[in-house]
């Protein structure tokens, strides 16, 4: 059955996100492996959607919308990141280790 | 079921599990972005697989049009597209807790969708899905609908804030 299949594709596309927000340093492109985890979890709704009706593609739409806005403020605190310090490696930011 | 499109499934599921591991792999951002961009048209493949040609198109639209093209954009306009400037990839030990970590996760997504999920029949196909999508967005989660509109614009004004360049004291 595909969805089973498809599932186990989000799954394992999660999976990968997580271990790119564990392994990189560089703050965009931590971001953009947690809009691979939040395409994961569209994936599973729309496989959900399958069995429950249309209620999952509502919410990936809401998801992608929320995708768009964690996009621009994130992006928007990496600019002032970059400013401040001159790079975004994410070693900079200790601040709140102290 | 036919053949065929189980074979479209499988490659849209391959491709998107191969585009993801070569986007966490990549130093450069942009070049990550780019496998990034792969990954949800893949993505994007497998919504019309499982009858979303609407969250397809959406899909393609904001995700693969808007969204990564910001990102491609901030990436040039802080001008870090150069590998070598960044010691970007955490070290050994990282690596492997965070391989370890995953394959982990991975294991107990699966143990759980293999408990848990019985064989049902699935719902009957919709006819027109974008009807049912905005019929069901417009009644049954109309305030879920505003409050997303509402947080936009707060997230507009935010990045506004945020970015603005400080005024010289």
């Amino acid at each position: 059955m595909m969805l089973g299949d498809a599932l186990i594709v989000s799954a394992v596309l999660f999976a990968i996100g997580v271990m790119g927000v564990l392994t990189r340093r560089n703050a965009i492109i931590l971001f953009m492996c947690v809009e691979l985890m939040l395409n994961a979890v569209n994936l599973s709704f729309v496989a959900f959607a399958k069995l429950h009706g249309v209620g999952g593609h509502v919410f990936v739409i809401i998801v992608m919308t929320i995708a768009a806005a964690e996009a621009a403020v994130g992006l928007a605190i990496v600019i002032s990141v970059f400013r401040h310090f001159g790079a975004v490696d994410l070693q900079n930011l200790r601040l709140l280790r102290r | 079921m036919t053949s065929f499109y189980k074979f479209q499934f499988y490659l849209f599921a391959l491709m998107a599990i191969g585009a993801a591991l070569l986007f966490v792999t990549r130093k450069s951002p942009v070049s990550a972005a780019l496998w990034l961009v792969n990954v949800m048209f893949a993505l994007s493949g497998l919504y019309v697989m499982l009858d979303a040609p609407f969250v397809a198109a959406v899909q393609v639209l904001v995700y693969a049009g808007a969204i990564m093209v910001v990102f491609v954009f901030v990436v040039m306009l802080l001008n870090i597209g150069r590998p070598d400037e960044l010691p970007d990839i955490r070290e050994a030990g990282a690596r492997i807790g965070a391989g370890f970590v995953a394959v982990a996760l991975l294991a107990n997504l699966l143990a759980v969708r293999r408990e848990v999920l019985p064989v049902v029949d699935l719902a009957p196909p919709v006819d027109n899905v974008v009807v049912a999508v905005a019929a069901s967005l417009f009644t049954d989660y109309l305030l879920a609908f505003e409050l997303t509109s509402i947080l936009l614009l707060v997230a507009i004004v935010g990045a506004v804030v945020l970015a603005k360049r400080k005024a010289v004291a």
